[in-house]
């Protein structure tokens, strides 16, 4: 079975070439870019990645305006059959924005754009995304977002740690997310957002290898399945 | 006809940018401000046609986020 991802486009998306070269390094199989205005999506997808950048020049809101575009009501259509779905720095925006994810990322709470590596720690181990990182294991990512403060109202904020939906949580301050939440999984567990760019630290020569177990799990549990 | 859609961040949810703005207003050597919010206005030309209803749900599927903002809609007379 050949693994199939495809990864999306918006204009002003910045990082979709390095999360295509990341899956085709880690995942391999095929990689299908998709421009936002397309309707529909490549068939018999196994995984869907939404990049970071600056889609719509962050107009109105970040994530906004590609929310509404064309081609993610068929990817909100796919992810609700089950289809992986990552959304990284504005793709978790995004997601949020598209009401696949809960809560919302406003600006950081110091107001200025973070551009750093950053320490997380991985809260669960056990989704399809972080399967081949050990639980509370500390690992470092790249971060560069000037809306990544993770906002939730205290109620959605037990439910999601109450089931254990918290993916990656910050093990300094960063952009003030409530509880230093850095990545949040959908109630299915098969729609991952999250600020921290994975698709950077692939290889030695990009300052570290974090990232990679990210996709290693994917690409293991998709094609175990 | 004209109509004003002002959307505001809901109270409790911090406003890094009215804060800023504040820290600017008290740099400038004004005093007696308390707090500043900082929101947004967004005016749209209509037809008569459309409806309070279509309205209010251009503010809820786009203009404004519910999970952090508030809106509110005035028609503004011609």
């Amino acid at each position: 079975m050949t693994f199939r991802a495809a990864v999306i486009t918006f204009p002003g998306s910045n990082c979709d070439r390095d999360m295509a070269v990341a899956i085709e390094n880690v995942c391999g199989g095929e990689v299908h870019r998709v421009w936002h205005g397309d309707a529909a999506l490549p068939e018999g997808l196994d995984f869907i990645a939404l990049p970071g950048g600056f889609s719509y020049g962050d107009y109105l809101r970040s994530g906004a305006m590609a929310a509404r575009s064309p081609v993610m009501q068929a990817v909100v259509a796919t992810a609700n059959k089950g289809v992986a779905v990552l959304g990284v720095c504005n793709g978790f925006q995004v997601l949020t924005e598209a009401g696949l994810l809960p809560g919302a990322l406003m600006r950081n709470a110091g107001i200025r754009f973070v551009c750093r590596e950053v320490a997380l720690n991985v809260e669960n181990n056990d989704s399809l995304f972080t399967s081949r990182y050990f639980k509370d294991q500390r690992i470092t990512i790249p971060v560069a977002h000037h809306d990544g403060n993770f906002f939730a109202d205290d109620a959605t904020l037990d439910r999601i740690e109450g089931e254990g939906r918290v993916a990656f949580r910050y093990a300094e301050e960063v952009n003030g997310s409530a509880r230093n939440i850095a990545g949040v999984l959908n109630e299915k567990g098969n729609v991952l957002g999250m600020m921290p760019h994975p698709e950077r630290h692939i290889e030695k020569a990009q300052g570290g290898i974090d990232g990679r177990a990210l996709f290693e799990s994917v690409v293991r549990t998709l094609v175990s399945a | 006809m004209k109509v004003r859609v002002f959307v505001s961040l809901k109270n409790g949810v911090l406003d890094p940018q009215g804060r800023a703005i504040h820290h600017a207003i008290e740099g400038l050597g004004f005093s007696g401000v308390s707090d500043v919010r900082a929101g947004r206005l967004i005016e749209l030309d209509v037809d008569d046609s459309v409806t309070d209803a279509a309205l209010d749900e251009m503010a809820q599927k786009l203009l404004a986020n519910q999970v952090i903002e508030n809106y509110r809609i005035e028609r503004v007379a011609a």
